[in-house]
């Protein structure tokens, strides 16, 4: 393992990030509209069934959105890679796989962490308000879990598809419903089996529980529950993501 | 001693031959030209050598290794490149250098000498800073070259390396190639449609076409051979005058699409 190496994979998505500003601002679009949108238009009628503030229930949600999408891009790069030549040239280079794989996949959650810090400032002015100062630094630590584990999702991703057609089918197939199958826009209190069932084992629905433990102060699962479902999914993609990764051809 | 022994190798892409057995060997400290028309094979060829693909049929060993079987060792051994883009648009010529030069774990004073000596030799030290997206093919071209150079494999393989680039620079980076030859003993494994080129550093020729060895020899030999006073003629004479489509991949394709190719 070499750290000078992980460090200048690292370094690359970082650099790439900060260069494409129209990617930064475009991909902060979504979550504004998303929030301004269903947060305005839905909060009375949830304010009415007794659940309170919907911004501040539905800010973590949407922060999570945004580190998801981020993070499974960064992940999905490689493809481009692909296409443009480059992958060549990091994969004859005499370092491992793992190597290639987790400097990377570090450096896409570092940058997708980034895209969520920048929602959660936003939705400061939009009128959320954070329960406890204490608990923001987990909150962060817990938006880095996320990225990670859906970097790598991508990295596992873009190691099985060829080229971008297949990404469509992914996107509406397991990308959309992760989203929308998490509790990110609603309660997940007394819904229909299916659906909890389905939600209990998105790892997406662990991420957003922690993120309303940190940022609002209310858990479904609880901060204990969701932080073991965070590792073990962060653990089981990372090392899926590897697997797929050491099999990838140029 | 030899460095590289190719035996017997075969690439089928689904019915069709694109390398049809073919053996031979490099020696150590060789200047090696593997010479064809477009779609003789030579690129699948330096691919299965450089564990980007694997044999159908056929033994490859490299500096005394298996890059089929081990592929990190084989990627300790040697230096490529490629013939098709392969730099990262989105950083600049710099930070293609030193993300090259960190990969291959080439020490940082070493690495700060040999990007600028590089940079300055392929004309682009004044444009380091630049974003490779504003460069002409041409700066692309040169770019890739510089960075193949950045490491000092045992072997050096360099596909195509000069296509498009003016005469002045091809004999800058030529002459900087022999150098490295002679000082290092750093084998050179290279296609080239320049049969100039060829004749003028080749140590050893073998000619390719439509996936099987049809010549091998010096360039002297292979001239005599031939009856021809010139590589060229040697090599119209052993492959025909017949004009060959190169057929791009998908991938290609898409590139093209781009306006990333530059043939
Ligand atoms: N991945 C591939 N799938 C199918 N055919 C291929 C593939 N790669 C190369 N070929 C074919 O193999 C032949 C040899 O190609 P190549 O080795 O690139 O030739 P050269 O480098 O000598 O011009 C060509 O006909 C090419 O179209
Ligand atoms: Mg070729």
């Amino acid at each position: 393992m070499s750290i000078n190496v992980i460090y200048i994979l690292w370094l690359r998505q970082i650099k790439r990030y900060f260069r494409s500003k129209a990617r930064i601002v475009g991909s902060l679009g979504q979550p504004l509209l998303f929030l301004l949108a269903l947060g305005f238009g839905f909060g009375p009628i949830f304010q009415k069934a007794g659940q309170g503030n919907y911004i501040q229930f539905l800010t973590p949600g949407i922060i999570a959105m945004s580190i998801l999408f981020t993070a499974i891009f960064s992940g999905i790069e490689i493809i481009w890679d692909r296409q443009f030549g480059f992958l060549k040239e990091t994969l004859v280079a005499p370092v491992s796989r793992l190597e290639i794989m987790l400097g990377r996949t570090l450096g896409g959650a570092t940058v997708a962490t980034l895209q969520g810090v920048i929602v959660f400032v936003l939705s400061l002015f939009v009128g959320f308000h954070i329960y406890s100062l204490i608990a923001l630094p987990f909150a962060f630590i817990f938006m880095f879990f996320m990225a990670l584990l859906f970097t790598a999702l991508g990295t596992a991703i873009a190691s099985v598809l060829k080229d971008m057609q297949g990404f469509q089918l992914i996107m509406n197939f397991l990308i959309m419903p992760i989203f929308f199958l998490s509790g990110a826009l609603f309660p997940l209190d007394g819904l229909p089996k299916v659906i909890e069932v389905i939600a209990r084992c998105n790892p997406l629905s662990y991420g957003i529980d922690a993120l309303r433990a940190t940022l609002s102060g209310v858990a479904h699962f609880g901060l204990l529950n969701d932080s073991i479902f965070l590792f073990i999914g962060v653990a089981v993609l990372l090392f899926v993501g590897s697997f797929l990764f050491s099999k990838i051809e140029a | 001693m030899n460095i590289i022994e190719v035996k017997n190798l075969t690439k089928r892409f689904g019915d069709f031959v694109a390398v049809d057995n073919i053996s031979f060997t490099v020696e150590k400290g060789e200047v090696f030209a593997f010479l064809g028309p477009n779609g003789a094979g030579k690129t699948t060829s330096i691919r299965m050598m450089t564990t980007l693909l694997a044999p159908s049929e056929g033994e490859i060993i490299l500096n005394g290794i298996n890059p089929q079987k081990d592929q990190a060792e084989a990627r300790k051994s040697f230096g490529i490149v490629f013939q098709d883009p392969s730099v990262d648009e989105e950083l600049t010529a710099y930070e293609n250098m030193e993300f090259h030069g960190v990969l291959y774990k080439v020490p940082k004073d070493v690495r700060r000498k040999r990007i600028e000596e590089l940079l300055k030799i392929v004309e682009l030290w004044d444009r380091k800073n630049h974003l490779v997206k504003t460069f002409s093919g041409g700066m692309r071209r040169r770019l890739e070259i510089a960075r193949g150079l950045l490491h000092h494999p045992q072997v050096l393989f360099l596909d195509e390396p000069t296509l498009g680039l003016d005469p002045q620079t091809r004999n800058h980076i030529w002459s900087y190639i022999m150098n490295l030859n002679s000082l290092e003993q750093i084998t050179i494994f290279f296609t080239t449609h320049y049969m100039g080129e060829a004749e003028s550093i080749a140590t050893k020729v073998v000619i390719i076409d439509r996936g099987k060895i049809v010549a091998t020899g010096t360039p002297a030999e292979l001239m005599k051979k031939t009856s021809a006073d010139t590589l060229e003629k040697a090599f119209l004479a052993l492959t025909g005058t017949t004009i060959r489509e190169e057929e791009a991949g998908a991938i290609d394709h898409l590139r093209m699409g781009r306006k990333m190719h530059h043939r």
